[in-house]
């Protein structure tokens, strides 16, 4: 799998969307077109970046070419939601330290009344 | 010295729920307040590095307004708004909120539990939206985040 390539394709809010689309499951470019409100020939060039980037595969049903996340596009989003997670560890580090520096503040108050 | 795990859980359930717990070293009371005092929620509630919170109000109690708005110098700013449905202290808060993006996403209910567990606190956090689509696109909005600080790390590999 090209890195490079799968960046690239990845850098395009639309394509992304698109990704996140198929993750609910296979999708013809008619299906695909309509949430996005772009016209068909515009989705099918997305479609041919995320092919390239051997993000999603097609396969032939009769007339119907639907898409799907390849395996290489399930790890990618697989990798997003770990970022996700990281995003909310890096909050929850933080109150970690926030809750520590709170309960220090009510030991030390309860050390001055008993002081006082 | 035992160490309490904390590392936190995130998973999706059915179509439109997502599931986060983590448990923290503190009780109950102030994991609660540390979610509902707008002075302390502006301490952590900061996502990447960069980012700060300029604007926290949260006025917790039921029907009280919540807006959460955030700043980087580089990326630009956005912000949350939502309301307050049920506040049980220090176990239970139930709010909806929205992003602006800047167009509002839809409507985020979120119900946040606090349970005793051990000498500290499970936190879990059960979000719930709209539609499958509204989830995806959710899950998205916080992976675009991540992506950027990826480019980062792979500018510096490569």
């Amino acid at each position: 799998m090209n890195l490079d390539a799968s960046f690239a394709a990845l850098a395009d809010p639309t394509r992304r969307a698109i990704l996140a689309r198929l993750a609910l499951g296979e999708a013809t470019v008619n299906e695909l077109a309509k949430p996005f409100d772009m016209t068909q020939p515009a989705i099918s060039q997305h479609l041919r970046v995320l092919e390239e980037a051997g993000l999603i595969a097609q396969r032939v049903d009769g007339t119907r070419r639907p898409r799907r996340l390849a395996k290489a596009g399930i790890d990618a989003m697989d990798q997003w939601l770990s970022m996700l997670r990281k995003a909310l560890e890096k909050n929850y580090d933080r109150l970690d330290g926030v809750l520590a520096a709170m309960q220090s503040e009510t030991i030390d108050s309860d050390k001055e009344r008993k002081t006082r | 010295m035992t160490m309490t795990m904390t590392k936190l859980t995130l998973k999706t359930e059915g179509d439109t729920h997502i599931i986060v717990t983590r448990h923290f070293n503190a009780s109950p009371e102030a994991v609660y307040r540390a979610h509902t005092d707008p002075k302390v929620v502006q301490q952590w509630l900061l996502g990447p590095e960069g980012w700060t919170m300029p604007v926290c109000i949260s006025d917790a109690r039921p029907g009280g307004q919540v807006r959460y708005e955030w700043k980087h110098p580089k990326q630009g700013a956005f912000h949350v708004t939502g309301e307050y449905l049920e506040l049980v202290p220090y176990s239970k808060i139930i709010h909806v909120e929205r992003m602006f993006l800047p167009d509002p996403t839809p409507d985020n209910h979120v119900e946040t539990r606090f349970e005793r567990d051990g000498t500290g606190t499970l936190m879990t956090m059960r979000m719930t939206l709209p539609d499958a689509q509204t989830r995806a696109a959710m899950l998205k909005t916080g992976m675009e985040r991540g992506m950027e600080m990826s480019y980062v790390r792979l500018e510096n590999i490569l």
